[in-house]
């Protein structure tokens, strides 16, 4: 019986700034394979399928149980994480693309950092007011922890920023996880103190001005987070924060 | 990144997309429903909405400088878009392309309808059940009006599903599809009203 073979067609960038061009591999499979061992696979023996020795594919990946987000990647059209991509369930040949959302570092490897601003900009966390013992803070109602945990599992992996029509070098809007951020932190008790900062943050040019509801992110967030519910939430406080604000300051 | 006006400028598009354009449309569209009592009916409501007191200034506050600023800036949101809908064909994504498309098309029949009805009255020619039923006398113009009418409420009923998420009023996922239901039946009804009401002047 001849070998079986995993066929992937592998979008490839040697630079920053160098043209993409596509790569085919062919390489041996192994039962319960996900999308990281077949690029390990790849490393180990780094040959296309033409035959020619050709430079290792690179990624990122840390966690590989899709909590640590690294490893998003556009698979077969969609972006996801490929350490939760098995290869049993996927068609052939498998398409792997980097989220061209994102500025391409190298082959499949992206560069998160708007991100990690987005969440600067808009105060995602809660602030220390002191060096001494504060005390225990404020206890929070258990209905309310419960979905703010949804919230919380939010993992930077870009997949909603990726999907969503409205992020694009064209836009300058921030994404649709860094506004759930933004009520999960304006639910927390101790977080909730600088709320008017985070609302503020969210009505700037980027902010939640630009969501054209499209949904998309909702549909691919891998975490299941209820980002349109978000949105819509901070739709209704930052409307009502800005009335506040025209009114009474 | 910029402090700026964009949310602002979002909200506002938003409000009037919904008042006073699409009440002006649900005034113009019934309005025109006149015609189906025949030709007597539509001519006497015209005369009643010339008879409104300072018409030109109601005209430009309430429909040319609202409609102006939201097909804008409604163009400026519609290209800064990167539709997706081949790899995301979910509905919402769907009626996202098509509230962009339909933006696009209406604004293409509003500046047609506007340059062969009102920029003529403008210059004195009277407007009148004849003007309309002149116009649609060619079936090239009847087919350009029932695209324009199907379009112009589908982005009105579409419009008011998307003004009740940005303004908070719907916010889980529950009353969004409640929405989607009724703007769905909304969407409908203004159609038939639409279409009836030109259908009248097609002799
Ligand atoms: C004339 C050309 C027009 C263009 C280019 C245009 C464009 C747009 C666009 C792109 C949106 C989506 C905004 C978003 O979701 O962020 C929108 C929303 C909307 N438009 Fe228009 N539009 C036009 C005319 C009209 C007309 C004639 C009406 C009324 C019948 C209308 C009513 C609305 C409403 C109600 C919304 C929803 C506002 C919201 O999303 O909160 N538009 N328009
Ligand atoms: S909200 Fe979901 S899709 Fe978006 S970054 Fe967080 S985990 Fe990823
Ligand atoms: S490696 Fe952490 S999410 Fe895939």
């Amino acid at each position: 019986m001849a070998e079986k073979l995993i066929h992937l067609i592998i979008t490839r960038q040697d630079s920053p700034d160098s043209t993409p061009y596509k790569e085919e591999f062919r390489i041996p499979y192994r039962p319960g394979m996900n999308v990281i061992s077949a690029l390990m696979e790849i490393q180990r023996n780094p040959v296309n399928a033409q035959g020619q020795k050709t430079a290792p594919v690179n990624w990122e990946s840390n966690c590989l149980e899709e909590v640590c987000g690294a490893c998003s990647m556009v698979i077969n059209g969609r972006p996801r994480q490929a350490c939760s991509a098995l290869v049993d369930k996927l068609e052939q040949p498998i398409r792997l693309e980097p989220m061209s959302t994102f500025p391409v570092q190298r082959d499949l490897s992206i560069d998160r950092s708007r991100m990690f601003d987005a969440l600067k900009r808009v105060k995602a966390w809660v602030p220390i007011d002191g060096t001494h013992d504060l005390g225990p803070g404020p206890r929070m109602p258990e209905v309310e922890r419960q979905w703010a945990y949804e919230l919380s599992k939010c993992m930077t992996c870009g997949v909603c920023l990726e999907a969503c029509p409205n992020v694009n070098s064209k836009a300058e809007f921030i994404g649709p996880f860094a506004i759930s951020q933004v009520r999960l932190f304006n639910q927390h008790p101790t977080g909730m103190m600088n709320k008017h900062e985070r609302l503020e943050a969210l009505m700037e040019d980027g902010g939640i001005g630009d969501c054209g509801n499209s949904q998309n992110c909702v549909q691919a967030c891998p975490k299941g987070i209820p980002l349109t519910t978000s949105i819509a939430h901070m739709n209704k406080e930052t409307v009502k924060h800005a009335v506040k604000k025209f009114f009474f300051s | 990144m910029a402090k700026g006006h964009s949310f602002l400028s979002h909200k506002l598009h938003s409000l009037l997309g919904l008042f006073p354009i699409g009440l002006f449309l649900l005034f113009h569209l019934t309005a025109n429903y006149q015609a189906t009592h025949g030709a007597e009916a539509f001519n006497q409501t015209v005369g009643l909405i010339e008879k409104v007191p300072l018409l030109l200034i109601v005209e430009f506050v309430f429909i040319y400088i609202p409609i102006l600023f939201h097909a804008i800036y409604g163009l400026y949101i519609a290209f800064q878009a990167k539709q997706n809908v081949g790899n995301f064909s979910y509905f919402r994504n769907q009626m996202f392309l098509w509230q962009r498309l339909t933006g696009v098309i209406t604004l293409i029949f509003i500046v047609w309808h506007v340059w062969s009805t009102r920029i003529p009255k403008a210059m004195g020619v009277t407007v009148n059940f004849d003007m309309m039923a002149d116009i649609l006398s060619s079936p090239a113009m009847i087919v350009f009006y029932t695209i324009g009418i199907i379009s112009t409420v589908f982005h009105f009923s579409n419009g008011i599903w998307s003004f009740l998420v940005h303004w908070g009023i719907t916010v889980g996922p529950r009353s969004q599809r409640i929405a989607t239901y009724f703007t769905m039946v909304v969407f409908v009804v203004v159609t038939f009203i639409g279409l009836r009401a030109m259908s009248a002047f097609i002799l």
